[in-house]
């Protein structure tokens, strides 16, 4: 059955109406050789039990491993209760009311949303969120480029996760803003501030601070953040949610604060699944509001003086501003910030900070554990939140395989974006990992390197 | 009935100019594009020394329903904006020839302003928008 509604009599009532004679000629002022045709590489169709079976085969790709990896997704404990409430039917959208102020339940989940982010952050305004993380920070490029007015190039750290690093690239290329990479110390794996003196002549709009960075290490972000302004520079926190539960919040970074906060919400409550979907969140300081892209959710009140939820700043959005809006974003990733609220109010400020310092305990346990094995050491020496960068004697991707097939994701190997620094793997373990995960995986990574007992039996 | 200043100049984008002693043009938005556009909410203006040019957009003015771009009249520099717009946007809305005045310019080509709409004509083509 086909979920269109008109019948052919419809349409040929409409087309009447119109003085048009077929659909086709509705596309006439498309020149023929733009007209994709059929849709030749489209499989045939599905029905429902066949896409449930081969969604299934996909999920279970995934497989079931103990993993080490963070790298930009985390594996935390989500609740019981947060996805039975976020997918009550009053929730179950991902996608931004049409008719807003008729959703008042979902504007005020929103305005719950962005009030818990702009706290977490300690900035005046959070959006309803967008994408995901990566686009979350070219959005946070673009504003920052469209706030500073007289600059567009750009500092961003090869700290910051490299993935992201390309889709901002892809994303700004064509917009004439240029990045330019800012190295890091080979011995500490941070942005070292004086070695940005030497960037400080170009004409720059914003330096991008990631904390934690990519290696996990935290960054001098009181002084790159002074380091911004004082060059004229706005300053873009890219950070982990999950870290502002223990680390000082963007908003009180330096004497001024960080002008932008962006980032990954996927530690807030949704699984990995594959990689998706996620969320990104951005938050501001109030001067740099109308630069802002996406929606924003309001609390005012009605004409009889009740209170209530609107979609308020509007006029800079693609529906009233066309071409010159602050973006395309005018939807949010709904759904799953439904869960990200629930998630936050269940843990409060308390729950995710003994979330983040158990990651940080079990982190400095695992890097112990592995270290502790003939052949393996830290990159850095620095502090770091829930990754750390290792090296190894021996080639990390094939360890790495020989730990999948022990049903162990050992984590992110680096060699390929950071051929720099050789042999090395970025580990993580959040709260999920247990003392015996972690011994596990070092009793394991022993024998892999051909130190431990000879058998292949698990040891767990 | 008009209530266009005959003292000034017009463009068919609504700004109003209005050559001052000292040679600059103070250039705002006509009572008749305020009252389109509603109440306003925010003003970003150009900063000073900024270089514009005749017909491109250097302002912007945005209400609770709308957002427009606001246009130099003629080419030159910012002399001058009026800061007192950005934390009181809606003295456009209440005086929108007087204290409501956005930023002046230093005109590259003083003979630019004398090609300017009068009032009247000004008037005709808010008529002709009407129909």
């Amino acid at each position: 059955m086909p979920f269109i509604p008109h019948t052919e009599a419809d349409i040929e009532a409409m087309l009447a109406a119109i003085g048009v004679a077929r659909i086709d000629d509705l596309f006439q002022e498309i020149p023929e050789r733009l007209r994709s045709g059929k849709l030749a590489h489209v499989p045939p169709a599905l029905n429902e039990m066949e896409v449930g079976r081969l969604m299934q085969e996909r999920a279970a790709q995934d497989g079931l491993y103990l993993t080490f990896i963070g790298a930009g997704a985390y594996e935390h404990h989500i609740p019981a209760a947060v996805w039975e409430i976020a997918t009550r039917g009053e929730f179950y959208s991902a996608y931004t009311p049409y008719q807003a102020e008729a959703s008042q339940g979902t504007l005020q989940l929103l305005y719950e949303y962005q009030t818990m982010m702009a706290s977490l952050t300690g900035m005046d305004v959070s959006n309803a969120s967008l994408y995901e993380g990566a686009s979350g920070l070219a959005e946070a490029v673009l504003m920052a480029v469209r706030a500073h007015k007289k600059a567009r190039r750009v500092l961003m750290p090869r700290t910051v996760h490299p993935l992201y690093r390309r889709v901002v690239h892809a994303i700004v290329k064509n917009q004439n803003i240029e990045l330019v990479e800012a190295g890091y110390s080979g011995s500490e794996g941070h942005t070292v501030r004086a070695s940005l003196d030497h960037f400080a002549r170009d004409d720059l709009a914003a330096l991008v601070i990631p904390q934690p960075n990519f290696f996990g290490v935290l960054e001098d972000v009181d002084e790159l953040t002074d380091w911004a302004h004082a060059h004229d520079l706005l300053a873009i926190a890219l950070v982990n949610p999950t870290s502002l539960g223990l680390l000082k919040p963007p908003g009180e970074w330096g004497a001024r604060g960080a002008d932008i906060a962006v980032g990954e919400g996927q530690p807030l409550g949704a699984p990995l699944s594959s990689g998706g979907p996620y969320f990104g969140f951005l938050a501001c300081k109030e001067p740099f509001v109308r630069q802002m892209p996406g929606r924003v959710v309001g609390r005012t009140v009605d004409v009889d003086g009740k209170p209530g939820f609107t979609l308020t700043l509007q006029a800079r959005e693609q529906h009233i501003r066309r071409s010159k809006a602050t973006s395309n974003i005018c939807t949010n990733q709904g759904l799953v910030v439904t869960a990200a609220a629930i998630y936050l109010s269940l843990l409060g400020p308390e729950g995710l900070e003994r979330v983040a310092r158990t990651c940080h305990a079990n982190t400095n346990a695992l890097i112990a554990r592995l270290t502790s094995v003939n052949g393996v050491r830290r990159a850095f020496d620095r502090p770091v939140f829930h990754e750390a960068v290792l090296k190894l004697d021996a080639p990390v991707r094939k360890t790495l395989r020989a730990l999948e097939a022990d049903g162990i994701l050992g984590g992110f190997d680096l060699t390929e974006h950071y051929p720099e620094l050789g042999e090395a793997l970025l580990v993580c373990a959040t709260e999920t990992r247990t003392a015996e995960d972690i011994e596990r995986y070092g009793r394991q990574l022993e024998r892999v390197l051909g130190q431990g007992a000879p058998s292949r039996a698990r040891t767990v | 009935m008009s209530t266009t200043p005959a003292n000034l100049k017009y463009t068919k984008s609504h700004e109003w100019i209005r050559r001052e002693s000292d040679g600059t043009l103070t250039v705002g938005i006509t009572d008749h594009a305020q009252e389109l556009m509603g109440d306003l909410v925010y003003v970003e203006l150009p900063e000073a020394g900024r270089r514009v040019t005749a017909g491109k957009e250097c302002a912007v003015v945005e209400s609770v329903k709308a957002a427009s771009d606001v246009y130099a009249p003629v080419s030159g520099e910012i002399a001058a904006v009026n800061t007192a717009l950005a934390d009181s946007p809606e003295t456009i809305n209440k005086d929108a020839y007087g204290d409501g005045w956005m930023f002046k310019i230093r005109p590259a080509d003083p003979a630019e302003f004398d090609a300017l709409l009068d009032a009247g004509a000004y008037d005709a083509q808010v008529a002709s928008e009407k129909h």
